[in-house]
């Protein structure tokens, strides 16, 4: 019992009967503890009467309403009934009915059927696919007419996206490039020692980084910078409806904004690339200097192992990659959703399918460049 | 009842409060206070500070200059237990509702519960169920907040501003993107909510037939002056009030409203 807070007393009455008394201030911190002492009265006295005296009650919440009703509500025979009630409890207690909140809120929609579910999921899976040729179909279609009326496209916006996509992700690519470069030429170099090979690291780490971890290495930081920052700033316009305005101007949104975020990775791609290639370089050389290779034998090394068409192969690739990146962070835009979580789940498949594509793009040009003899 | 029987005087108290942002002033010197059991409501232009100083009210934002007194206790400034402490005293309802999109409106309205209070699951849900069923919304407790339309997610946001049962609540634009039906739907459930509970209210909004409906006291806040151009009760403003745009405002308004 605490007279500061809520108290509850029981005392005996007629026909082996309980009162209940309530009383102090009852709000959700001290009825928490009262709560089970009552419907433990309850459950002792569940086959004789029970009188709820609520005359002593100084303070009424909410939750000292919820109490008193919760106490009332319980099917029982006879039922708990309700005495000397203060005027400004009833008042509280009038909007409720305690036999209305006997029965418990409608349930939730219940779960379809797994059938069903799974109907719905090819369903989805078929919609998603026309979705995305529609969108390659339509996105081709902006592209060539972007190529035939280069006026019409909007190069601020474009110029704006490569320095986000391209300049700012400089020195990401570059340390990643240098970490990738060093970690390489140190493996390979400790492993080829052995044989006295030391120098043909300069081989190994050149044609390695220009035909293969150069532009997938850089894709992959492109998905995870901008793939996302497209899914989420289109995601964002979808949801705050300004792709709507957009349509409703008679303005493309694919023209608007798909268009020139394809230009921009387009046009930073390669550079990125070849960027990472040089700095994966670099590190590689500073790593066989610590060999006792010095730098121009690197050099010369590095200059007979590789050609041109092993460079020109590499920011092909990187090029379509920069393609896919694009692409797929404003398809994942525009399916953005209603609701909170719609804009994070759009960026996250935008960053998780661009990176499938990428790999799964990198094995079609591993095959056409073995048969084209690259 | 629910309102803390233990403070007297004002449950809010502004004192020489002057706020903007990056140094600068928006509003400056402000004085009111708001007394127990009224709805006071904020008035002004668009851009005058209206919703600013609602935020600097509860906490939101820190203040230039001056202090804001929640129920006899300083608001600004405040850090830790006192703060949280401060903060039960009150409910918010934003503009938007701000429900949390992934859960159901009884898992909104349990959530204040689950966080300051000891009851178990069981009553947690019957004290949301009340609230909900207060602001007539029973049977929608299993309902997503995208499920419900907008006039019902704000009732569902004062539902969850309610949960502790704070002796206050602040509403920023509660009529805002409503047909005036459900308005005036809204008018009726805070006076009723005042009657019942005896809650004091404090009210961001643009609507004259709402003010005209609920508000016992409004403060006008002005973009030029810095300050409050006018305070008291709407038909005393619209009948006497000295300053022309004050005037203006209530009385053509009010003219079209009726």
């Amino acid at each position: 019992m605490d007279r500061q807070g809520g108290h509850l007393e029981t005392a005996a009455a007629g026909e082996g009967g309980c009162i209940l008394r309530l009383g102090g201030r009852l709000d959700a911190y001290t009825v928490a503890d009262l709560w089970p002492r009552a419907l433990k009265v309850l459950e002792t006295h569940r086959e004789t009467p029970v009188q709820l005296d609520a005359g002593e009650v100084t303070y009424c919440d909410g939750a000292g309403v919820a109490l008193i009703l919760d106490l009332l509500r319980r099917p029982r025979t006879p039922p708990v009934t309700l005495v000397n009630v203060p005027d400004k409890v009833q008042r509280l207690l009038d909007p409720f009915d305690a036999a209305a909140l006997a029965a418990p809120p409608p349930p939730r929609a219940p779960r379809q059927g797994v059938r069903r579910r799974l109907g719905e999921a090819i369903q989805g899976l078929g919609q998603g696919l026309h979705a995305q040729v529609t969108f390659i179909g339509e996105a081709t279609a902006a592209l060539v007419h972007a190529l035939l009326h280069p006026r019409q496209v909007r190069w601020g916006d474009a110029v704006l996206i490569a320095r986000r996509a391209g300049a700012d992700a400089l020195p990401i690519v570059g340390l990643i490039a240098l970490l990738l470069g060093v970690i390489l030429a140190f493996q390979s170099a400790v492993a080829m020692k052995q044989f006295g090979a030391e120098i043909f690291v300069a081989n190994l780490v050149a044609l390695s980084l220009l035909r293969e971890l150069g532009p997938l290495m850089t894709a992959i930081l492109l998905a995870g910078r901008s793939a996302s920052a497209f899914a989420a700033e289109i995601g964002t316009m979808k949801v705050n409806e300004e792709l709507d305005a957009l349509t409703t101007m008679g303005l493309d949104p694919l023209r608007f904004l798909v268009v020139t975020r394809i230009l921009a990775a387009l046009l930073v791609t390669p550079l990125l690339t070849l960027f990472a290639n040089l700095v994966g370089l670099a590190g590689a050389a500073m790593v066989l200097l610590t060999f006792d290779i010095p730098l121009v034998t690197f050099v010369n090394q590095v200059s007979q192992s590789v050609s041109l068409t092993d460079l020109a192969g590499g920011l092909v690739k990187a090029t379509v990659f920069g393609l896919l990146v694009a692409g797929v962070g404003c398809l994942r835009g525009l399916q953005t959703r209603t609701g909170a979580a719609a804009v994070g789940e759009a960026t996250t498949r935008a960053v998780v399918s661009a990176i499938v594509l990428i790999v799964a793009v990198d094995g079609v040009f591993a095959v056409i460049y073995f048969h084209l003899g690259i | 009842m629910p309102a803390d029987p233990s403070h007297t005087g004002p449950v809010i108290q502004v004192q020489d409060l002057t706020l903007g942002f990056g140094g600068r002033p928006l509003l400056e010197g402000l004085n009111f206070d708001v007394h127990a059991g009224e709805v006071f409501v904020l008035l002004g232009g668009s851009g005058s500070g209206k919703s600013t100083l609602l935020k600097h009210m509860i906490g939101l934002y820190e203040p230039l200059a001056g202090e804001v007194r929640i129920g006899g206790e300083v608001l600004t400034g405040s850090e830790g237990a006192a703060r949280r402490r401060i903060l039960r005293r009150f409910g918010v309802m934003y503009q938007s509702g701000a429900l949390f999109g992934s859960m159901t409106l009884l898992e909104n309205v349990r959530l204040p519960l689950e966080a300051y209070t000891r009851l178990s699951r069981e009553a947690m849900d019957l004290v949301a169920r009340l609230k909900l069923q207060l602001v007539g919304l029973a049977g929608f407790e299993h309902h997503m907040p995208a499920e419900i339309s907008g006039g019902m997610q704000k009732r569902a946001a004062i539902a969850r501003a309610m949960a502790l049962d704070p002796g206050i609540l602040f509403l920023d634009e509660p009529s805002a993107g409503l047909d005036p039906v459900t308005s005036a739907d809204l008018d009726r459930l805070i006076l009723r909510l005042k009657d019942i509970l005896g809650m004091t209210f404090v009210v961001v909004t643009h609507e004259l037939p709402s003010i005209f409906t609920i508000a016992d006291r409004v403060i006008m806040l002005d973009r030029e002056t810095r300050g409050i151009i006018a305070r008291g009760a709407p038909a005393q403003l619209r009948d006497h009030a000295e300053h022309p745009w004050v005037r203006r405002f209530f009385n053509r308004e009010a003219t079209e409203a009726a």
